[in-house]
């Protein structure tokens, strides 16, 4: 069967979730995976993705930006041209929004954020969480072409090959939808890795008063590991860290060797998204915080004491 | 305008869930119901934007997709100060594909400006349905919103992606999901459950909408995960240190 994968990318890198939902590809049976890039100007992202499976390249001005209109619609025109029975990606927002819109197009079938297939090997059956992680669901689906996003922490990447095809997809602007445009994107810069792909994430949660503290007691320690820098919803409704860095249900997956959390209660929203990380850490002042039962070193202390300790311990080593 | 806002019925998330007995489904019997949080905001939106309108009329209508219990939720939007409500009877609420399906016959009925939706219920957590919905009305759609400009005929939307907050100027009509940050969604008041008690609530059949379900996500069973991990209480951050060479993360 072939598998098409929609890589995804921002600011010229590849996402490493890209390289997860191949090898989920790759582990399907009888699979013969196929990537499909979207973009401009994607060249040396083509030569990267070529180790891994033979790669189309849908590459013009009008898909500088992601947008669902345009790309589920060539998403969809690939699908049909390569007869794909399954088109996948790593689960994301960008997948989020566009992958279902490409389902419905080529009037397939969907599962999100899957995180396993079927123990008894039946192809068209995935593991998936539901109620924020609470709950994992084992589901059918039920038609074809199956679209799934699969959750990158749970499945091994790809291993590079040797190089494979790479071929154009030819691209009409005037052809393609028009319904959106990107009317601006705050690209905030910054030095740290994202806390999907870091090897340690320093989360924050309302311990943290404001967002100096945010940048010092968290970032600082992140730092210290070259890490990553998440937080739970309290503070971003507090206005004290931005969005993209929110760990949970809602926000992004973590799974890091090393997951550090600082003044985290523990809601369950928050722990859909970090619960998969191999060594938990919890630093709280609340000894009944719900967050030391998913930790595997609990320190019951104050952040402001204890964070400049380690992070002046840990220097020293 | 009018503004079609979505309605789920689901187990409250900050209550624990159980499996029934025999380990074949979610126990949800003795669980309370709320709206899908998500929807909440939704219904909040609709109500800020009739607010900000300045005179011009603005309809909100309310639907579920469900059994009779889900006009509870239902009542809840109409207390919030939805005009009225549409709910489609089913036994049970369908797979995403189906919503989507039955919401595109209710739009075709309808005919409203915007849809707006909750950008996933937080019992399924599936996140498709209101993508599937723009996709087969043909319509843009604005995924994750968490702010919402409307004028001339136009949405422009904030969303909240991996990458931070990304702005998209959409035509109407369309399809917009919601964010957390998108508004806070306020209590209910006392006159407002009174008034709820008076507006129009409409039950439609699937029949009448011309639909028949045809489920394309079968769920065949469920199982709750339990957490392996022992947590180890260090009395201070020498301890926390030696612990995470001991296990090699550092």
């Amino acid at each position: 069967m072939r598998v098409l994968v929609v890589a995804e990318h921002d600011q010229g890198a590849l996402k490493a979730g890209t390289l997860a939902a191949v090898g989920f590809a790759c582990a399907v049976k009888d699979a013969e995976p196929e990537i499909l890039l979207l973009g401009h100007q994607v060249d040396n992202l083509a030569e990267q993705l070529r180790r891994y499976a033979p790669v189309w390249v849908a590459d013009d001005q009008c898909l500088r930006l992601p947008t669902a209109d345009r790309y589920a619609e060539i998403i969809c025109r690939v699908a049909r041209q390569r007869e794909a029975g399954m088109v996948v990606a790593a689960a994301s927002t960008f997948s989020t929004d566009i992958l279902p819109r490409a389902a419905a197009l080529l009037d397939g079938t969907m599962g999100s954020d899957i995180v396993g297939t079927s123990p008894d090997g039946d192809p068209s059956v995935f593991l998936r969480p539901t109620n924020a992680g609470t709950v994992v669901a084992r589901v059918r689906l039920l038609g074809e072409p199956k679209v799934l996003t699969v959750r990158a922490s749970a499945f091994k990447a790809a291993e590079p090959g040797e190089s494979r095809d790479v071929a154009r997809v030819p691209i009409s602007a005037s052809e393609l939808p028009n319904l959106s445009e990107v009317v601006r994107r705050d690209s905030r810069a910054s030095t740290r890795p994202d806390v999907t792909e870091a090897r340690v994430v320093v989360s924050g949660g309302r311990g943290v008063k404001n967002a100096d503290d945010f940048e010092q007691v968290v970032g600082g320690l992140a730092d210290v590991f070259q890490g990553g820098v998440g937080c739970s919803r309290a503070l971003v409704d507090a206005g004290i860290a931005p969005n993209d860095l929110q760990v949970g249900q809602t926000g992004k997956i973590a799974a890091p060797d090393l997951y550090i959390a600082l003044g985290i209660s523990g809601a369950v929203q928050h722990l859909a998204g970090m619960k998969d990380s191999k060594v938990v850490v919890a630093i709280n002042k609340d000894p009944e915080a719900p967050i030391f039962e998913v930790s595997d070193f609990g320190l019951v202390a104050d952040l402001y004491k204890a964070v400049p300790e380690l992070i002046e311990k840990l220097k020293q080593r | 305008m009018k503004i079609l806002v979505t309605v789920k019925r689901v187990p409250d998330p900050d209550q624990k869930i159980k499996l029934t007995a025999d380990g074949a489904r979610l126990d949800t019997d003795a669980l309370p119901f709320v709206v899908n949080p998500f929807d909440a905001i939704a219904v909040e939106e609709a109500l800020r934007i009739r607010e900000r309108s300045s005179g011009a009329a603005v309809e909100i209508v309310a639907v579920s997709i469900g059994a009779d219990k889900g006009e509870q939720q239902l009542r809840t939007a109409l207390a919030m100060g939805a005009d009225r409500a549409v709910r489609v009877d089913a036994p049970a609420p369908p797979d995403p594909w189906n919503v989507a399906c039955i919401l595109q016959a209710l739009v075709q009925r309808e005919k409203p400006d915007l849809v707006l939706m909750g950008k996933q219920a937080v019992d399924d957590d599936c996140s498709q349905a209101g993508q599937f919905l723009a996709a087969r009305l043909g319509w843009p759609q604005a995924t994750f919103a968490s702010k919402i400009e409307l004028s001339d005929g136009r949405a422009e939307v904030d969303r909240e992606t991996d990458a931070g907050i990304e702005r998209v100027r959409v035509s109407l009509p369309a399809v917009i999901t919601t964010d957390l940050r998108l508004n806070e969604p306020r209590y209910v008041s006392l006159p407002g459950i009174v008034r709820a008690r008076k507006k129009p609530l409409e039950t439609l059949s699937l029949e009448q909408l011309g639909i028949s379900v045809q489920p394309r996500a079968e769920l065949l069973g469920v199982s709750i995960p339990t957490s392996s991990r022992a947590c180890v209480r260090v009395p201070d951050v020498e301890e926390l240190i030696r612990r995470l060479k001991e296990v090699r993360v550092i």
